[in-house]
């Protein structure tokens, strides 16, 4: 108990002491993102002291059941961006790697492996797991790495499967996929020792429904010419669509947000000061970098605009009846970015390369992520092949500041945005 | 107008002049540990060496990895814009360039305007690059010079499997001990790493006429192995190694 009130301490000194705060804000601090942050994570950190029970769970899984359950959903991934934006990443990738875990295997799961052993990182670890939740809608990586968690500190592990839709939906999926979901019902009263609250479950369906929708309102702002916020805006105040759907402090925070970002937009403030040019931004954010990058495409004029991360966090809004929550959860789930086929990333692509109205798209292919890289060529070449604009692609690692070399990103930037320019002039 | 175009590679920095679109002259030295020093040591040599004094030089472009420790250059180019300028002024028809250097490769497609259209680089790997040809004349202990004439007398070429010119260097040796013929160890050297920069470029999607530049293109080995694989046509540029120097001088004029 000590030990736990010390702990939880120690985090708060860190967090004031700014060290959370690594993301480059060029309008008013909002200091409101950080309050939230710190009181989720105090709040994580001391379930132990106020009796709620902790589930880690992977970004793309259903955690409106659990927020139904009280139970306090805890992201290993969202940890892995904080683990990266500290550059702390390659220090805890080599410590898995010397625990025998291969440097191929994707880097949030090396520093989460690792930093649960120590108790390292940013926050000084996640707190202790009662249960861990795993969806493979995003990839096949968390099965394992769920379930080695699940071993190590000696937790039940649920795992929805989500089958891959290549190039459809059909009702067999849907059935497999919603038969899972009573099954999760059944794993939390299990869990939690008591009966499942289906009304309350209809609270935060419609919450989350809430918040997506907010979400996609903030995203929506950055259409305006000159954008009021860039992707490296959306990477930071996605945190809370991840880690707090389902409750209304995302809704109170994005209601102030798009607020603001339309407030700019009347005031013709854009996110970077002179936007000449427009682009578009696949894949994770090289985390441990998303400050050199932002001044980096500032310095050429250019904004990224908008990108295919933080836009999953509302991209399976269609899917989604919030009157009907569990049945439609199933498709929401099974149809999100990482689990359609290329083709149909490709179209969602060139729809957002319409909608911003970019002049490039930006490729990270992340070393990592095998999911979110393996068809970028193929969509860089769609890309090519439809709109005709400039593609570059980059080569690094979400996390592991280990697979980067400033020197030859910066030239491939500077290349690339000689190419835009001569381009844009041209027209 | 004498213009001046400075290219500090992360082996050479190499220096070129030019007058209303004719050379002048060029040169090529070591860049040392001092990318700074090395622009400048270059840039008065090949002033030196024709007779300029610098007040002569209108305005100057630099280039390369280390085109921003050039402090008195009017104006930073990357080296994919000058390789482009470089070739397409030696020759209009230029369509596709090959830039093989000692630490990178790179493929580059131009528009009719000699204008860059896309590119692909190599840099995260010294296979494929002129660093990986090192390596290999010092495992067979030949001057790098003499491989190109050495592999046209192979008539089967030896198979270099490893993509990591750590492995490829060891498999190498082992070929060494199997008693092969150091011509077709040499050709073998030759089509791995053109098959390295035939499927980097393949990704681009290269259009005839294609030029090579870069210190490797002076191998006629490499050159030959890579028309053989991409089954093209390849044109050297007589100028390979000091191309980005000449793309940047040229570059320079239209400041
Ligand atoms: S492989 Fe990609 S989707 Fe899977 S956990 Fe890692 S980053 Fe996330």
């Amino acid at each position: 108990m000590k030990k736990a009130i010390s702990e939880f301490f120690k985090m708060v000194l860190i967090l004031l002491a700014g060290k959370f705060k690594k993301f480059t804000m060029r309008f008013k601090k909002t200091k409101t993102m950080k309050d939230y942050m710190m009181v989720y994570y105090s709040q994580a950190k001391s379930a132990r002291l106020t009796g709620k029970k902790v589930a880690w769970i992977t970004s793309g899984g259903p955690v409106e059941p659990l927020i139904a359950m009280d139970v306090i959903p805890v992201y290993p991934e969202n940890h892995g961006a904080m683990i990266g934006a500290s550059k702390m990443g390659g220090h805890l990738c080599e410590l898995a790697e010397n625990m025998g875990y291969s440097a191929d295997l994707c880097s949030y799961a090396r520093s989460d492996i690792s930093c649960a052993t120590i108790n390292g990182g940013p926050i000084g670890g996640l707190p202790r797991p009662d249960m861990l939740v795993c969806c493979n809608n995003i990839c096949g990586t968390v099965l394992k790495w769920y379930e080695i968690q699940a071993r190590y500190f000696n937790v039940p592990l649920f795992i929805l499967d989500t089958p891959f839709c290549h190039t459809e939906y059909t009702e067999e999926m849907g059935r497999y996929v919603r038969a899972q979901f009573d099954e999760y019902i059944v794993f939390l009263e299990k869990a939690c020792g008591r009966k499942f609250d289906f009304d309350k479950l209809k609270e935060v369906g419609h919450l989350s429904h809430q918040g997506q929708l907010l979400w996609q309102a903030v995203l929506d702002t950055a259409t305006h010419k000159p954008s009021p916020m860039s992707a490296f805006d959306a990477f930071y105040h996605l945190a809370l669509i991840v880690t707090l759907r389902g409750t209304q402090d995302v809704l109170d925070y994005y209601t102030w947000l798009a607020g603001y970002m339309k407030d700019r937009i009347a005031r013709g403030i854009g996110a970077v000061p002179n936007e000449k040019y427009r682009l578009l931004w696949d894949n994770i954010p090289i985390w441990h970098r998303t400050r050199w990058l932002s001044e980096k495409f500032a310095s050429h004029n250019a904004c990224l605009v908008a990108d295919t991360y933080t836009t999953a966090w509302c991209g399976a809004l269609k899917y989604i009846d919030e009157n009907n929550f569990i049945d439609s959860a199933a498709e929401a789930h099974a149809r999100i970015y990482l689990n359609i086929g290329v083709d149909q990333m490709a179209k969602m692509v060139i729809e957002m390369i319409d909608k911003y109205d970019v002049d490039g798209f930006v490729l990270h292919s992340n070393r990592s992520c095998k999911p979110y890289s393996f068809g970028q060529l193929d969509i860089q070449k769609i890309v090519e092949r439809e709109r005709g604009i400039p593609c570059l692609m980059l080569e690094a690692d979400m996390t592991d500041e280990r697979s980067f070399s400033e020197s030859q990103i910066s030239t491939r930037i500077d290349a690339y945005m000689e190419i835009i320019k001569e381009r844009k002039n041209k027209k | 107008m004498l213009t001046a175009g400075i290219d500090i590679g992360s082996i050479t920095a190499k220096a070129a002049i030019v007058e209303d679109g004719k050379i002048l002259g060029t040169k090529v030295i070591f860049t040392g540990y001092n990318a700074e020093a090395a622009g400048k040591s270059v840039y008065e040599d090949v002033l030196r060496e024709n007779a300029l004094y610098k007040s002569a030089i209108k305005k100057i472009v630099s280039t390369g990895y280390g085109r921003n420790s050039v402090k008195f250059a009017d104006k930073t180019f990357t080296e994919i814009m000058c390789h482009a300028a470089g070739a397409y002024h030696l020759d209009k028809k230029v369509r596709s360039i090959i830039d093989i250097g000692g630490q990178d490769s790179k493929a580059i497609i131009l528009d009719g305007d000699g204008k860059v259209k896309n590119f692909v680089m190599n840099d995260k790997c010294a296979a494929g690059t002129g660093r990986f040809l090192e390596v290999m004349a010092r495992a067979l202990e030949v001057d790098l010079d003499e491989f190109g004439a050495i592999s046209l007398k192979s008539k089967k070429p030896s198979k270099i499997s490893s993509l990591c010119t750590v492995f490829a260097e060891s498999e190498v040796i082992s070929l060494i001990a199997k008693g092969e013929k150091r011509q077709d160890i040499i050709a073998g050297i030759h089509e791995s790493i053109a098959a390295r920069v035939a499927s980097m470029s393949a990704r681009l999607g290269l259009s005839e006429p294609v030029m090579i530049t870069g210190g490797v293109a002076r191998n006629s080995g490499v050159v030959k192995a890579l028309e053989k694989k991409l089954s093209m046509k390849i044109e050297v540029s007589p100028y390979a190694q000091v191309n980005g120097a000449i793309g940047a001088a040229f570059l320079a004029a239209s400041l």
